[in-house]
């Protein structure tokens, strides 16, 4: 049952061998055994998801069953869901109940898929490790010493202890891909624009895109088919015509071009996910495809052209968190000014404060073309490297991370150190390119590795079709962490 | 570039977050090194790049105009720190 | 030493959109507190802005009329400061590429004409209200008004007394209007100006530091705001002072100008294109087709009215400075084609004489068009004297006999005599009673003449036609 995929979820719920609100009590058993030990949830409403599967159970039972329909599904904590707690692992919305559901969650309800909670996330999104949390960090459960990765940590944990079948994430400079690499599961970040932000707590607008998290590419497939979509609501979302993810996963590899960037073998990265990494290509070659050397001259400035972009948007978006109007405000104070002050010094974290003062300053006055202009001319060039390598090939892989995850506090102290974690993915976000991370093996102290696979701009059923045939192949996607 | 303690309290300021001298040094410390990694950007010639603010190449979708929002006051304030009819409370504003 | 004062305006102009620029919440005014405040207006963690065409297209008509520059594309921004007022901490706006580059106005102060330029027109969002109400020492703050279009238009440091930056702004409100942009309701905020003034001695360059003075909410005010500023800021020259760069409050009550404390901090205000709105693209063939829909301009109806009617250049100024104005006149002329200038007079005079007299606008005028041609057509007749016509006027203003004219002349008996019969037979008892008169103008005295134009005049109790009289008297003493 945990380790069984949607599709087979989806067909024992058609055939009426399980209902929804069976499956549903499966998982928030297992939920409620295991997460007090690795704080994935932040919240859990067993009443509204029994509710939730009751209803779908009555879809079934009318025959008006779509895919995920009474399928459990965690929801990261950064997606506004009606009438529940949403906190995006903050103390300034730890009593934010949303008014309004997300473009994503209304998606999910849609369809009759069940929440089975909310994810635990580094605060608004900002962190590697999911340390940054007001609600304490979550671990990974392959090693409840190390850190499941971040800012999705929380889906990532979910998924790979089987407390959830599926996860939703978001990622802005890798945090979907990340924490799905350092848990050995499955995620995929969309082409920017494909996944409505409606509703999505903001981090960095240009970069921030929903996406799945889950144990294979198969999945994935299933899920990108709910969450994709156009919505009005949010300017930058595309109106595309809709296409089934799943129609190319069967296809062969013959012929297929793997573009592998000379920058990102280059040294820095662990010997562990290198020889992971080479085991795949390899596995890549024997289905058929061909490697080839690219260039991404530009890719080193992803990270400080990132660390500029990210907190100058972020320092703006995270404006309206003033203690007027909902969220945290600040018990004393002798007037507006100080009230604005302490709110904020005391519902943001240190990680969040840290990111808002760099936007700020990148923004302020003397600083902006020197510090935001040239970090959006280099994030043109970076852009452009990717469509010269597509010149050269289909698809283009790597390392999702440069080690396998590591302990709990041991880049607390440098956020510099914490920062080059997403060295790997960030390039993708600020290009706008579609990224994933599959399971490849595992390294150092037996913790997941993950290969990173960056696609050309909505060629995502491609980038599964090319996860299938190696999920095909392996069993990396379907361990799991045992637990006594 | 170098970082003045200065510079590090004006923003905190213009970023509406209270700061004391122990939390504004230890700031000061951690943003010089971010910065130095920035600074690697300077490294780059980009004279004639055009900036890019967006990650698509498309432009802006215009609504029609027209009301379809109803009033919600009710549920919206429910979540207030501090309402009084129907407005939201603040200490006193000062013009 | 001769002072030159030195004006440039910012207007903002609220746009007449159903819904607010970003959300589909209503612009309606005057609704209770924060009901029409939705999600986005709140700024609730999560929603996004998407751009009301509405607002563009209003944008855009302005920009055609005042023959700027429509640029394409465009970019909007975001203008980052705290204020409770203001939502999400920052406020949608335009820095770099507004909607529209320069155009200018044709301002008119007594006789003298003057072109006033436009620096940009750009397309922003309007903030709530702290209401001054105390609440226990705290203040209530309402966002309906978060939200609302505003079109900030920005002119050029080109006007040189308190006069001529009046009647640029008049020019402004009365177009907006004109082409059904924004209602002009001053008392709602719905036009809203600021004035950035500075003082420097005449024939000068270099421009004197200025301030930026607010709230300035009629046109009255604005006089005597910029009058008292200039004054305070030649002043402080004049005493070896200097003048600090601020933003000042004009306080109606006591006519001064004051610091206003709360923007005295030095902002920074961090514009960066806003990552949640794409470049706005405005094409050629949307600007024509939005060119097409605007009524005959202010200008070109001016010309048109010195032109085809030959009126002077300040009749037409007057006649179209309100689009309804000009369409009451051109209604009245429209049926007596050959006499534009009698009603050009009448509209100006007796019809704007009484309307400013009760307070009332020309839509609301007791005398429509037609009626008022009516009544014109009979002095055109000479079936009564201008004298009579105002009685008439002020009968058919009152309503009586339905505002019909000839009703109205008949029952009072104005009708000016001119049946010639009648008339003779008046001159000949006048004669015949003036025999020393008659004499004395057969000798040559003219003066004579005029007396007994008189006699037959007072006879005829005013209604006869002294034209008339005059031709038969001559006759009958030739």
């Amino acid at each position: 049952m945990f380790n069984a995929s949607l599709k087979q979820l989806s067909t024992q719920l058609s055939e009426k061998k399980i209902s929804s609100v069976e499956l549903t009590e499966i998982f928030l058993k297992q939920l409620q055994k295991l997460n007090p030990s690795y704080n994935a949830f932040i919240t859990v409403d067993e009443a509204m998801s029994l509710a939730q599967a009751k209803a779908a159970d009555k879809k079934i039972a009318a025959g008006q069953a779509q895919p995920l329909t009474g399928i459990p599904i965690a929801q990261k904590d950064i997606f506004c869901t009606k009438g529940l707690l949403t906190t995006c692992g903050s103390k300034m919305l730890s009593n934010f109940v949303s008014p309004y559901d997300a473009g994503v969650i209304e998606r999910f309800n849609q369809v009759g898929a069940v929440n089975i909670g909310k994810t635990n996330m580094d605060e608004f999104a900002m962190g590697s490790s999911n340390e940054t949390s007001f609600y304490g960090p979550v671990r990974n459960p392959w090693d409840v010493a190390a850190v499941p990765g971040g800012s999705s940590g929380g889906s990532a944990c979910a998924v790979a202890a089987r407390m959830a079948p599926a996860a939703t994430g978001t990622d802005t400079g890798g945090s979907i891909r990340q924490p799905a690499a350092l848990c050995g599961i499955s995620g995929i970040k969309p082409t920017y624009g494909l996944v409505s932000r409606y509703g999505m707590i903001a981090f960095a607008s240009s970069l921030d895109q929903g996406g799945p998290m889950a144990k294979s590419a198969e999945d994935l497939a299933l899920m990108l088919n709910v969450m994709v979509g156009f919505d009005g609501r949010d300017s930058t979302s595309l109106q595309r015509e809709t296409e089934d993810y799943q129609h190319d996963l069967a296809k062969p590899l013959t012929g297929l071009r793997i573009g592998l960037p000379k920058e990102y073998f280059a040294d820095g990265m662990s010997d562990d996910v290198a020889v992971a990494t080479e085991a795949a290509l390899e596995k890549y070659r024997q289905l058929g495809a061909k490697t080839v050397e690219v260039s991404l001259p530009n890719a080193h400035l992803s990270i400080p052209v990132y660390y500029v972009l990210a907190p100058a948007e972020a320092s703006s978006n995270l404006s309206r968190f003033d203690g007027v109007r909902y969220g945290y405000r600040a018990k004393s104070y002798n007037d507006l000014d100080d009230m604005y002050r302490k709110s904020r010094a005391q519902g943001f974290g240190a990680e969040v404060k840290r990111r808002i003062l760099i936007g700020t300053y990148v923004l302020s006055h003397g600083y902006y073309d020197a510090y935001y202009i040239k970090a959006q001319k280099i994030r043109r060039l970076i852009a452009q490297d990717f469509i010269d390598a597509y010149k050269q090939c289909d698809i283009i892989m790597g390392p999702t991370t440069p080690t396998v995850a590591f302990d709990l506090g041991e880049k607390n102290s440098d956020p510099i150190q914490m920062y080059l974690s997403d060295i790997y993915t960030s390039a993708a976000s600020l290009a706008g390119l579609p990224g994933m991370s599959i399971p490849i093996g595992f390294g150092d102290k037996n913790r997941p590795i993950g290969l990173h696979v960056i696609g050309n701009y909505f060629t995502e059923a491609k980038m599964l079709n090319v996860a299938h045939q190696y999920q095909l192949e392996t069993d990396w996607h379907l361990r799991s962490p045992q637990f006594d | 570039m170098t970082l003045s303690l200065n510079s590090v309290k004006r923003v905190a300021e213009l970023a509406y977050i209270e700061t004391n001298e122990n939390e504004a040094s230890a700031a000061l410390t951690q943003l010089s090194g971010i910065f130095n990694l920035i600074e690697q950007m300077q490294e780059v010639d980009t004279t004639g790049v055009e900036p890019m603010s967006h990650a698509q190449d498309v432009s802006q979708r215009l609504r029609d105009d027209i009301v379809n929002e109803s009033d919600q006051r009710e549920l919206f304030q429910s979540i207030a720190p501090q309402v009084e009819e129907g407005l939201y409370l603040v200490p006193k504003v000062i013009e | 030493m001769q002072w030159e004062i030195v004006i440039g305006l910012e207007v903002h102009a609220q746009l007449s959109t159903q819904s607010k620029i970003f959300s589909g919440a209503s612009t309606a005014y005057g609704a209770t507190p924060n009901s029409q405040a939705c999600a986005v207006d709140l700024a609730l963690p999560g929603v996004l802005p998407v751009l009301n065409k509405g607002a563009v297209e209003r944008a855009i008509k302005l920009g055609v009329a005042v023959g700027g520059k429509i640029n394409s594309p465009s970019i909007f921004a975001r203008k980052n400061y705290f204020y409770p007022d203001l939502p999400k901490g920052y406020q949608i706006s335009q820095f770099e590429l507004p909607v529209v580059d320069g155009g200018s106005l044709k301002i008119q102060v007594g006789e003298t004409e003057k072109i006033v330029n436009l620096t940009r027109a750009h397309l922003e969002e309007d903030a709530g209200k702290s209401l001054h109400k105390d609440f226990h020492g705290m203040s209530g703050i309402d966002l309906n008004r978060a939200g609302t279009p505003l079109l900030e238009i920005v002119s050029e440091p080109d006007m040189r007394s308190s006069a001529e930056a009046v009647a640029y702004a008049k020019k402004l409100h009365s177009l907006v209007r004109w082409i059904g942009i924004c209602d002009g309701n001053m008392q709602e905020g719905s036009f809203r100006c600021d004035a950035n003034v500075s003082v420097r001695h005449k024939g000068t360059e270099k421009l004197g530091t200025r301030c930026e003075i607010k709230n300035l909410n009629s046109f009255r005010f604005m006089e005597k705001a910029i009058e008292y500023e200039a004054r305070r800021q030649i002043e402080i020259i004049e005493d070896g002072g200097s003048i600090r760069q601020e933003t000042r409050l004009y306080d109606a009550d006591k006519n001064e100008t004051r610091t206003m404390r709360s923007k005295e901090e030095a902002h920074d205000y961090r514009y960066f294109p806003d990552p949640d709105l794409l470049p706005l693209e405005i094409s050629d063939e949307w600007i024509n087709n939005l060119k097409a829909t605007l009524p005959e301009l202010p200008e070109a109806r001016r010309d048109r009215y010195v032109a085809t009617f030959d009126l002077s250049s300040y009749d037409a100024e007057t006649l179209t400075s309100s689009r309804e104005l000009a369409d009451y006149f051109e209604a009245v002329v429209k049926q007596l084609p050959t006499q534009a200038k009698l009603c050009a007079n009448w509209v100006m005079g007796e019809v704007s004489g009484r309307l400013n007299k009760e307070g009332i606008e020309i839509t609301a005028c007791p005398i429509n068009p037609t009626q008022l041609a009516a009544l014109l057509s009979r002095i055109n007749d000479s079936t009564i004297s201008g004298k009579a016509a105002k009685d008439v006027f002020n009968s058919m203003w009152s309503g009586e006999h339905a505002g019909d004219a000839d009703a109205i002349i008949a029952a009072k008996g104005l009708k000016q005599m001119s049946d010639s019969g009648e008339l003779e037979k008046l001159v000949d008892e006048v004669l015949s009673a003036n025999a020393q008169q008659v004499a004395d103008y057969r000798g040559g005295k003219q003066k004579a003449f005029n007396s007994l134009v008189g006699q037959v005049m007072k006879a005829s109790r005013g209604k006869a036609n002294p034209a008339q009289v005059n031709a038969i008297l001559k006759q009958k003493l030739a």
